[in-house]
């Protein structure tokens, strides 16, 4: 058994690549090796901004030998036959087996690859690695053909076990395999050997690199919460960041600065994406004012004046970025407080998409949406409008050309310092709420009415010019913007008519025919809804069984038959009742088909027999009592209780009653009886759309 | 360190210190371009250089201009007229990195009190037709360089790879000379006799083309020179290889250029004074990048731009 330790030392890894590439190495090394016929105990794979390291331990020391056996034609075959096998396989007819069959002698070649020594292996599995690894973007450079992500500058490919180690040799196009790495780029610059991964990671540390990414988050982490713990203050998390930053240093030192005074009137979330978007800053936050007032940079070196010139470099970089956000901000608030409209008349220059028009475009049709939803969701029509009308201003503020995923919130803001109401303010941050499936739904009536119009118009524009999103291509997140739909339908529980919307959002945008597209959407929707409440528990032959049953597009109103159905199911009496539905579902519609005829008039008690039919008949009545008004209230949940007290008098007709009797009146009566089993409970949902 | 050299005292200092530098590193050290650039990367010198297998390397200070980005004289950092300095060298030796790093250290940053890194930045020109990989060089986490390894110009994919450096020499040069606002930035040195700053030079002109840019600028007439550029570059590659007056192949590939380089021009300013709109602006830039394509097409069956097997 040996320990393998590869280092593929390069010119800087984009950070973003580095986890990708660390998973890449491990399994397409491993695979490769063990599809040759090693075996290795563990591996694990680690990097720097310049390295890319895999560390193998517990290899075997050359692969199984291989018999190889193949059969070929009779001895006695035609010498061309012959010769086309040995011409296969590459041996003489003297290295060939004879073997008696039935048929005579049949040639036989056999071919025993002996086992090969691990080294050779790693040599061409490694070769073969690093010519086809998958960076997402490669290069070459120089005058040479070989691509890696940046300019590859060493090879180290070390085999050990007990008695010592011995390099793979390897040699890609002109890059040597050997024994050695360097050190940090300015710290420790030299080269130098290493024997094993456990020599590699000391050495590495000494010469200022630290290996594993998750320590340096580690380091950068409780360095930085220390920092800003002495200062009185705290950290913002920031995983990603966190991730990014330790891709970007061999040597973390973090460093902390703070705000000058003159920003901490920007919004803390400029503040934030200023310094997390150009200066990789990590946020910290004084929890005593709430307000971001300092930034932790992580430095990759260590120098005689810890870290001085450095920061002063990185607050007046900050300051410069800063000053820039302010001028940005200052310039939005007077153009705010002017009224926006300069913002408003830009729109018509900007483009939504070439056949919807400009967001100017958009925009009315929004409002004209919003006309028709205000009162649905009991918003406030002359807010809404206003809301809808400035939904989009802030697009053309300088802020938002610098940070446009600040869209909606630098509109509230703006919104705010213009005297609008604070409905409307808020409106205006939140209409492109939700963004995705956990995202916060809004609850205020204004801000519903324009997410909700937002993504209707969206959604019948590109219905309208039939881009609809097809298998994994929905280039304009169409599939999101549904969700987002139903999510505040469904959380706000707004009772209303989609396809009454989906035409009024069509006839906007100028359709002809509002009917088709509506209907296709509508399917869009339920195919979404699908997939939402199955990942809620529901199952599809639930939502199925709904679907069936007229109003289906109110969404709020299905869930909720949907959601009583499913809970009646869990009950113990609703699986028997659905066998007895079923049941006598299947016995009438036996008897319709072969006697051509509905049965559907009245079943009168006066032809019953039994007391079990007796009995069902006063159960059905006593049912129907509960369940009619049930249904007015929309009470779901009461409707199938009640229902669910049929289970038993069911149940004990089929025991006690043979509905086919020869006598044709009392045969017809209990098949109008059986009807109205099927009439009342098929009223709650179509019960034959259930499985089992 | 002891053989750390003095600290630049002026803007020129620090021009002259990068001459000087990539001179001792063997670079042709060329003079600006004489027309209007968005970046140095437009000089012919690496657009078109930067194409075929001759081995070429090159350094000069480029004017450029991004009539965007006047900001009236006032932003600290913000100019519509800046310079560049540009180093490229084909094919990109493998010690290009610490070439660059030796770069700094002329012009006074010690890396042992800085933290200098290379953050990912991929370059792509899409009126150029261009696109390499390389970072951007952050110095006290300020981007000051840019530095890519060219993987296509105009199109053609770069055999060799040319590495391009790219020096933003205001910001760098104030980051040096510890300067907060460009404008107060020492041009010459300030104990000459006649001390001149950034402002005293540039203060005005920006005020000017800012005014120029944002309001003045033509934009019928600005519309008219983009076609008058775009038909020109088009009609010069027309001409047949052959010039009878000479005798001799003569393709008209830098003249050509030349118009691309106005058309790309005139599409900034058009920008600048925002008459083109946001669908209109992907087509102004197909129009320059299928003029910088065709350019780089011409230049290569020239003499400069031939792969060296084929000139022999």
């Amino acid at each position: 058994m040996s320990d393998l330790l590869i280092e593929l030392f390069s010119e800087e890894i984009p950070a973003r690549m580095q986890a990708r590439a660390r998973d890449d190495l491990k399994s397409i090394m491993t695979n490769g090796l063990v599809e040759a016929g090693l075996t290795y105990a563990s591996a694990g794979a680690f990097s720097t901004p310049r390295r890319l390291v895999l560390s193998i331990e517990g290899l075997s020391a050359e692969s199984k030998p291989v018999r190889e056996e193949r059969k070929g034609p009779s001895a006695s075959a035609p010498p061309a036959a012959i010769e086309g096998f040995l011409r296969s396989t590459g041996l003489t007819l003297d290295q060939l087996e004879r073997r008696a069959d039935k048929k005579g002698e049949t040639l036989y070649a056999v071919v025993e690859k002996p086992g090969r020594a691990a080294s050779v292996i790693i040599a061409e599995v490694l070769e073969n690695t690093i010519r086809t690894f998958p960076w997402p973007k490669s290069m070459r450079w120089g005058s040479g053909n070989l691509r890696w992500v940046r300019p590859l500058h060493s090879i180290l490919c070390l085999l050990s076990d007990d008695s010592g180690g011995e390099v793979v040799a390897l040699n890609i196009d002109g890059i040597q395999s050997g024994n050695t790495t360097a050190g940090h780029r300015f710290l420790a610059p030299a080269r130098f050997p290493v024997t094993g991964f456990d020599d590699y990671v000391v050495k590495l540390k000494r010469a200022h690199v630290v290996l594993d990414s998750a320590e340096r988050e580690a380091e950068i982490w409780q360095g930085a919460q220390n920092l800003a713990f002495a200062a009185g203050m705290e950290v913002v998390e920031d995983k990603g960041l966190l991730a990014e930053v330790a891709g970007l240093v061999e040597w973390p030192v973090p460093l902390m600065g703070r705000i000058a005074e003159t920003f901490l009137t920007l919004p803390p979330e400029v503040l934030q994406t200023s310094m997390k978007e150009h200066q990789k800053f990590f946020s910290v936050r004084n929890p005593k004012t709430g307000r971001i007032e300092g930034f932790i940079t992580v430095a990759n070196t260590e120098t005689a004046d810890h870290g001085e010139t450095i920061l002063k470099g990185n607050q007046k970089v900050l300051s410069a970025r800063l000053s820039d956000a302010k001028f940005f901000w200052e310039n939005d608030l007077r153009m705010a407080k002017a009224g926006m409209q300069e913002w408003l008349d830009g729109l018509k220059s900007v483009t939504f998409h070439n056949e919807l028009g400009s967001q100017m475009d958009r925009i009315a049709r929004i409002e004209g949406l919003v006309g028709h939803l205000a009162d649905k969701v009991g918003a406030d029509l002359v807010q809404a409008l206003r809301a809808a009308r400035l939904a989009k201003a802030d697009l053309r503020s300088s802020m938002v050309g610098e940070f446009p995923e600040l869209q909606g919130l630098m509109g509230m803001y703006y919104a705010q310092a213009a005297g609008e109401t604070e409905s409307v303010a808020q409106a205006i941050k939140e209409h492109y709420s939700p963004l995705g499936p956990t995202d916060d739904v809004p609850g205020a009536p204004v801000s519903i009415a324009v997410a909700l119009s937002d993504k209707l118009d969206v959604l019948t524009g590109f219905w309208k010019i039939d881009q609809k999103p097809t298998g994994s291509k929905d280039p304009y997140a169409l599939r999101r913007a549904a969700l987002g739909v139903m999510r505040l339908i469904l959380i706000n529980s707004i009772r209303t008519s989609l396809v009454m919307h989906f035409r009024q959002g069509l006839a906007m945008h100028a359709a002809v025919d509002t009917v088709t597209p509506a209907l296709d959407l509508l399917a869009f929707f339920h195919d979404r809804l699908k997939v939402f409440l199955k990942d809620q528990g529901i199952r599809h032959d639930v939502i199925d069984a709904c679907l069936a049953m007229p109003g289906n597009d109110d969404l709020t109103l299905l869930v909720k038959r949907a959601d009583a159905l499913a809970a009646f199911l869990k009950t113990e009496d609703g699986p028997n009742l659905l066998q007895g539905f079923k049941r006598a579902n299947t016995i009438l519609s036996q008897a319709e088909v072969k006697d051509g005829v509905e049965y559907s008039y009245g079943a009168d008690p006066k032809f019953a027999e039994t007391d079990e039919e007796r009995a069902l008949f006063a159960a059905l009545d006593q049912a129907e009592a509960q369940i009619t008004p049930a249904m007015r209230r929309e009470d779901f949940a009461g409707a199938m209780a009640a229902m669910a007290s049929l289970r038993a008098p069911i149940d004990a007709f089929f025991t006690a009653v043979q509905v086919n009797s020869d006598n044709p009146i009392i045969r017809r009566n209990r098949l109008n009886l059986l009807h109205r089993i099927r009439a009342i409970c098929s009223g709650v949902a179509d019960l034959t759309k259930i499985d089992g | 360190m002891a053989d750390a050299p003095k600290a630049p005292r002026s803007f020129q200092e620090i021009i002259l210190r990068l001459q000087n530098y990539w001179a001792a590193q063997g670079c042709a050290v060329l003079q600006p371009y004489d027309m209007e650039v968005g970046a140095g990367t437009f000089h012919p010198a690496t657009t078109l250089r930067s194409l075929g297998s001759k081995p070429w390397a090159a350094a000069y200070v480029q004017p450029s201009r991004r009539p965007t980005d006047g900001r009236y004289g006032e932003n600290p950092n913000r100019l519509q007229h800046y310079y560049q300095y540009q180093v490229i060298i084909k094919p990109s030796p493998p010690d290009l990195q610490d070439l660059y790093l030796g770069s700094l250290k002329a012009i006074g940053i010690d890396a042992s009190l800085h933290d200098i890194r290379f953050v990912e930045d991929d370059w792509e020109s899409p009126t150029l037709g261009a696109w390499g990989l390389g970072w951007e060089i952050w110095c006290d986490g300020m981007e000051v360089s840019q530095f890519t390894y060219f993987q296509q110009v105009g199109g053609h994919d770069c055999r060799p790879v040319s590495g391009e450096l790219t020096y933003g020499l205001e910001r760098l040069a104030m980051y040096v000379l510890g300067v907060d606002h460009v404008m107060d930035m020492p041009f010459n040195d300030s104990q000459s006799p006649i001390p001149l700053t950034y402002g005293d030079i540039f203060r005005q002109t920006e005020e000017e083309y800012s005014r120029h840019n944002f309001d003045g600028a033509d934009t019928a007439q600005l519309l008219r020179h983009f076609e008058d550029a775009e038909a020109e570059c088009q009609r010069l590659l027309d001409f047949p290889p052959l010039d009878p007056k000479s005798g001799k192949t003569i393709i008209m590939a830098h003249p050509a250029y030349d118009q691309t380089i106005k058309a790309s021009h005139l599409f900034n300013l058009l920008d600048a004074r925002g008459v083109i709109s946001v669908t209109e602006r992907q087509a102004y830039i197909g129009r320059v990048r299928a003029l910088a394509k065709k350019c780089a097409d011409a230049f290569r069956l020239t003499p400069a731009g031939q792969d060296a097997e084929v000139a022999l």
